[in-house]
């Protein structure tokens, strides 16, 4: 995957806009993220990351969270997450 | 219930609620018979259809038509896929849908809308759809769509009257405060068929589209997403149609009948069943119009030892049929096709005529 364009900060709160949904389906196997005209499947990591996109927490907060769920490196954590949520934000499909 | 494991789980399920369209556009999808009113599925119907689907694994409903705001009851067919938990997707002309219609939807759960302009010139656009008012009508309903907070796609289809302005609609599309532009360049089916000649733009305006809009791409990245449906006519290799047949989408149509893809019933022989009669998991299980072109085994040369048997399916089953005259042949767009030489020749079939306008 390219670097993504956008680029986010700390203090940043993402959050799936209107129009994008995480869903879970037992037939498709799993997480799923829907979006005008798109499917996209949505490994564990990428879930855990994209449940904590509610708008009301900052970015900062939902890497340690993460940090402290995973018992992972801080650093790791915060290089996928922006990976991940820039990406999308790239796409249109998340807001920040 | 789901689909047992040997078989696929579909992702999108096309709702064509109804035949009834105010528009004419020369290139509409839709078959040439086209269902009646009388005719058409009840919402309750549409809501049972709807839980079936998710239960099969189908994630997203595209509600399309004709014109789905020509039925009074959209707000609750939107509701069923709601709660269906199903995501609903609404493919409109937008000509007839009002304002007080669009927040029905939107507290109703819609997802998101995409509608459809025929030109960024409003005089072409018009005279394409066949409509007078219908650019200004469009505009209205895209900024009442904007003003709800709903995400919009504007879709456009291309074709030899309107490529040479991909550049202006994207401002459109960008102006109208779309977040998703769709160059959709016409299928030759149903209606498209029809009118191909009329239709059909050279290869060189085609070279230059394909550009345009990977310059386009560049440019607007990260304000709005360009997808672009290419124009399979001057292509080397088949489109994966419907990503294979009976694969990942079903499509119901006004009276209920459920096809593999929406032009399926050009195809003689194949017996379509109906939601009228039976659930859709032993539709996607069972129906010979189903099991027809599933998989790989139906396949002849040169697709049964391809390589990319398994990533184009053979392309289009239909066009097979259409112009090979076999809908077990290989898509005649492959360049490996023995048909091939009449898709070049089909392409440049291009006359200045009028067009053949979509009527009951």
């Amino acid at each position: 995957m390219d670097q993504p364009v956008t680029q986010i900060s700390g203090s940043a709160r993402p959050r799936l806009p209107r129009g994008v949904r995480l869903t879970h389906n037992e037939a498709q196997g799993g997480w799923l993220l829907l979006a005008p005209e798109r499917i996209f499947k949505a490994d564990a990591i990428s879930a855990e990351i994209l449940k904590r996109c509610t708008g009301e927490v900052t970015l900062d907060t939902i890497v340690d969270d993460l940090a402290r769920a995973f018992a992972a490196p801080r650093e790791r954590i915060h290089a996928d997450v922006v990976k991940l949520l820039g990406s999308l934000a790239d796409k249109k499909l998340l807001e920040l | 219930m789901a689909a047992p494991d040997s078989l696929p789980a579909p992702l999108g399920l096309l709702a064509e609620l109804t035949h009834r369209c105010p528009l004419g556009c020369p290139y509409c999808s839709n078959p040439l018979a086209l269902d009646k009113r009388d005719d058409e599925l009840d919402a309750a119907a549409w809501a049972r259809v709807f839980r079936e689907a998710a239960a099969l694994g189908v994630l997203q409903v595209h509600l399309s038509g004709g014109e789905p705001a020509a039925r009074r009851d959209l707000a609750e067919i939107v509701k069923a896929a709601r709660e269906a938990g199903l995501y609903s997707n609404l493919i409109t002309s937008a000509v007839g849908l009002t304002a007080q219609t669009l927040a029905a939807l939107s507290e109703a759960g819609l997802d998101h809308v995409q509608i459809s302009i025929q030109d960024s010139d409003e005089a072409s656009a018009d005279h394409i759809a066949g409509y007078k008012g219908a650019w200004a009508r469009k505009h209205a309903a895209a900024g009442e769509v904007a003003r709800l907070g709903l995400p919009l796609t504007i879709n456009m289809v291309v074709h030899r009257a309107n490529i040479g302005r991909i550049e202006p609609m994207v401002e459109l599309a960008l102006s109208l405060g779309a977040s998703r532009a769709e160059i959709a360049h016409v299928q030759y089916y149903g209606w498209a068929l029809k009118n191909r000649a009329a239709l059909m733009p050279t290869r060189e305006q085609v070279d230059i589209a394909v550009r345009q809009v990977e310059l386009l791409r560049a440019r607007h990245h990260g304000h709005i997403v360009i997808d672009a449906v290419v124009p399979d006519y001057y292509a080397r290799f088949p489109k994966p149609c419907v990503g294979g047949w009976g694969r990942r989408s079903l499509n119901v149509t006004p009276a209920g009948k459920v096809l593999p893809c929406h032009a399926a019933e050009v195809i003689p022989g194949l017996e379509f069943w109906s939601v009228r009669q039976h659930s859709l998991l032993d539709i996607w299980q069972a129906s010979p119009a189903f099991m027809a072109f599933r998989g790989t085994d139906w396949m002849k040369e040169p697709c049964r030892s391809c390589d990319r048997r398994e990533q184009d399916f053979g392309g289009c089953r239909c066009q097979a049929f259409l112009i090979a005259g076999d809908a077990r042949a290989a898509d005649p767009i492959c360049h490996l096709s023995p048909h091939h030489a009449l898709v070049v020749q089909m392409a440049e079939a291009r006359a200045e005529v009028g067009y053949s306008y979509r009527s009951l």
